[in-house]
């Protein structure tokens, strides 16, 4: 299946400063894709040219497989980072508004405003004006403005903040389940441990450059030390981890003399498990065995430092 | 487009319901008419406060000048010395005491005449006592001439030049300045419009950016579409309101004036000689009137002739043209400073510089268009783009062709404007674009040129 977006080669620069530097990427269809990047990497860059705010100054943007045209902008909702309503309007009258600017009728507008509105629970705040919300009230009025047009291709900017815990999940299930009924999702962040929870693909963007993209699954597999931690009770009491240590190198050992047990992380090589296992079952109890995987915060992190290393 | 109607319909509403701009539209008229009133009562105040002047003679003339006069009366004292006389004025509060020292001539007498009053003297009482006096003396000075007064009346009547145009027609004195006048308060009207409404877009700018709803509404429509939509809609707005203002103030005051018992066919014979002129510029032409030195009859005659010969319609057509023109090039200006700046205070600067060609286009108006329309001042600045609007509506109640603008020039000062709206409107729009998603950042110039550039 075509990718929804094709982004190739697009570089865009504000006088001397270079935004964005040759950078491509595809988001599948149906998936959530996560754009990753520290501030002013050119994640928002990217966004506004995807919403045709601004225009790359070289490289093109495919949507649905065809250039992206002026029109699309009805198939796209777009929840900037920096996002806000007119103060002194009515809930009801602006969402109208809002909708109609995304091309919807009239008529359309209100039944679509109808059944979110009650779906977030808010029906009764259609006459009341916007300063009287809560910042958390106006982000659900915000979110129900931009998906309220159906679009194909929704683009989240940090979509949680603002929100109390309670109000981000329920935004987090409504992210799920557009998912679920065919949206594809771009969802621009750097809390890390949202990604881990919604993304299934991932781009990271650092210094104006594409340095990472891919299924997270597979990234992870890739950033695979092959490193396990353990935690094991030596037969003997009080026995050391020395005849280990000898055999290979251990990490962040932690000796719990109540229970008599170690902890620790080894590093192998290439095929050590049996070996290990073996050794280990023989000197005494293994209670638990886990390969470390590494979090796409470790990922983030690491990558940076190394193109940092690099530049 | 019909997104443009939706940003037009929105900011005209929003307008439209604040509830200042609400106050401001019905209150303004309310004050404007509420001072002219008070004004006219407080002149009548003090038309009717008569001042009494105590009047200490001790000579022999100027016996039965003290006659009442508008403003002031007299009252005789006699056989009083000086100290007395002035004790006595004091004691019954008249304003002041004219004194007349005794002495054998009229010239001798008015040398040693003295007014004592507690603080200094009103210039209208002095001005009556001094007439009267001066009366006096030039009489007894051309007695002394061995002159008659008829004599000395032929003597002072001065020479009034006829003046006619070259294909004969007699043309009244002063017209110049009726017909500026007639342009000057359309001019005036556009600046007017251009600072307030102007001033409003920018606002309304600067609002969005502030509430930062703008990105959600740039990713539906182009910016450019929403910059014109917000200046469209702002001065629908505008002009219901100025439409407002002049229909409540002109009912408002004719009908203050009548509940006043004051002559609102005062204003009305004004409004018959200058239709469409603006009630600010009344006082104006009512002092033209009367520096003029004009003989009423004829020359009045003559002045309404030419004022109805100036060609009305043309002049709507064209003020409709610079209007437009004029208006959509500051309003775009407006909005681009509004999206450069984060909040009002830093719009400052940039405001300065709007305003300067707006009030050197009305003071360039009132001294240079009124005295000569057609002179080289008049002519560049009617066509230069940034102060034509105000200025070529000076100079147009005077007609196009023979007489009037030539053609060429109104022709130029259209055209530059048109391209000067086009390039402005280019320029604002693309500050705008950038300026609109940048925060927390001071402009200045350098960065808008910069800016030019993304």
């Amino acid at each position: 299946m075509d990718p929804i977006l094709s982004i190739r080669e697009v570089s865009k620069s504000f006088g001397e400063f270079k935004a964005l530097d040759r950078v491509s990427l595809e988001v599948p269809r149906h998936t959530i894709y996560g754009l990753l990047g520290p501030n002013g990497a050119g994640k928002t860059t990217l966004i506004r040219i995807i919403n045709q705010i601004t225009y790359p100054d070289q490289g093109e943007v495919l949507f649905d497989g065809k250039p992206l045209q002026p029109q699309d902008v009805a198939r796209i909702g777009y929840l900037p980072e920096e996002r806000g309503l007119y103060k002194s309007m009515k809930v009801g009258e602006q969402a109208l508004y809002l909708a109609q600017l995304k091309g919807l009728s009239k008529i359309e507008a209100r039944r679509e405003l109808a059944y979110w509105f009650e779906k977030l629970e808010i029906g009764d705040w259609w006459n009341r004006k916007v300063q009287e919300l809560s910042k958390g009230m106006a982000q659900k009025i915000q979110f129900i403005v931009t998906v309220l047009h159906k679009p194909k291709l929704l683009i989240f900017d940090e979509p949680f903040s603002g929100f109390d815990p309670i109000n981000a999940a329920l935004i987090k299930d409504q992210i799920l389940e557009l998912r679920q009924q065919g949206a594809s999702i771009i969802f621009s962040t750097h809390r890390m441990e949202s990604v881990e929870e919604l993304c299934e693909s991932i781009a990271l963007i650092h210094r104006s450059r594409m340095i990472l993209e891919g299924r997270l699954s597979d990234i992870k597999k890739a950033y695979k030390l092959n490193r396990f931690r353990i935690r094991w009770t030596p037969r003997a009491a009080l026995a050391t981890l020395d005849g280990l240590q000898e055999r290979m190198p251990l990490m962040d050992p932690v000796f719990d003399p109540e229970e008599n047990t170690w902890e620790f992380t080894v590093q192998l090589e290439g095929g050590g498990q049996a070996a290990l296992l073996g050794y280990l079952s023989e000197g005494g109890a293994i209670s638990s065995f886990q390969e470390v995987i590494p979090s796409a915060n470790e990922i983030f992190i690491q990558t940076v430092k190394k193109q940092e290393a690099h530049a | 487009m019909h997104k443009l109607g939706l940003i037009i319909r929105r900011e005209y509403l929003a307008k439209v319901r604040n509830k200042s701009f609400v106050v401001m539209t019905f209150l303004s008229p309310i004050l404007l008419v509420g001072m002219v009133v008070l004004i006219a009562y407080l002149t009548r105040v003090n038309d009717n406060e008569k001042r009494i002047v105590a009047v200490l003679n001790e000579s022999t003339f100027l016996k039965d000048d003290f006659l009442p006069k508008p403003g002031v009366s007299f009252v005789a004292l006699k056989g009083l010395s000086l100290e007395a006389a002035k004790d006595s004025t004091l004691a019954m509060g008249y304003y002041g005491l004219f004194y007349l020292p005794a002495g054998n001539s009229l010239e001798r007498v008015a040398e040693g005449a003295y007014f004592y009053t507690r603080e200094a003297p009103s210039t209208l009482v002095l001005e009556r006592i001094e007439r009267i006096v001066e009366n006096r003396l030039r009489e007894f000075r051309l007695e002394q001439a061995g002159m008659s007064p008829d004599q000395y009346a032929r003597l002072g009547s001065g020479f009034e030049l006829n003046t006619a145009t070259f294909s004969g027609e007699r043309s009244a004195k002063g017209i110049n300045e009726f017909k500026a006048l007639v342009g000057g308060g359309f001019g005036y009207l556009i600046m007017m419009f251009i600072i307030i409404y102007g001033g409003f877009v920018m606002r309304s700018v600067i609002e969005e950016k502030t509430s930062r709803i703008i990105e959600v509404i740039i990713s539906s429509v182009k910016p450019f579409q929403l910059m014109l939509g917000k200046i469209i809609g702002t001065s629908l707005a505008g002009i219901t309101q100025f439409v407002i203002w002049i229909f409540s103030a002109t009912l408002l005051l004719v009908g203050a004036l009548v509940f006043m018992d004051l002559d609102p066919g005062l204003l009305m014979g004004q409004a018959r000689l200058a239709p469409g002129m603006e009630g600010a510029f009344a006082p104006g032409m009512e002092q033209a009137l009367a520096s003029g030195d004009v003989k009423v009859g004829e020359e009045t005659l003559l002045v309404v002739g030419e004022l109805l010969k100036i060609p009305m319609g043309m002049l709507v057509f064209f003020f409709l043209v610079y209007f437009i023109l004029g208006y959509l090039i500051y309003a775009s200006i407006y909005a681009a400073i509004g999206a450069a700046v984060d909040n009002e205070t830093d719009t400052q600067q940039f405001i300065f510089p709007i305003i300067l060609p707006l009030m050197l286009a009305i003071y360039v108006g009132f001294f240079s268009v009124f005295s000569n329309p057609h002179g080289p001042i008049a002519v560049g600045f009617s066509i230069f783009p940034l102060t034509s609007p105000i200025v070529m509506l000076m100079r147009l109640p005077g007609g196009i062709g023979e007489g009037g603008v030539p053609l060429w020039q109104l022709l130029l000062s259209i055209l530059l404007l048109v391209l000067t709206f086009l390039a402005i409107v280019y320029l604002a729009a693309k500050i705008y674009r950038v300026g609109i998603l940048m925060y927390g950042k001071k402009p200045t110039y350098k960065e808008l040129f910069k800016w030019l550039k993304y």
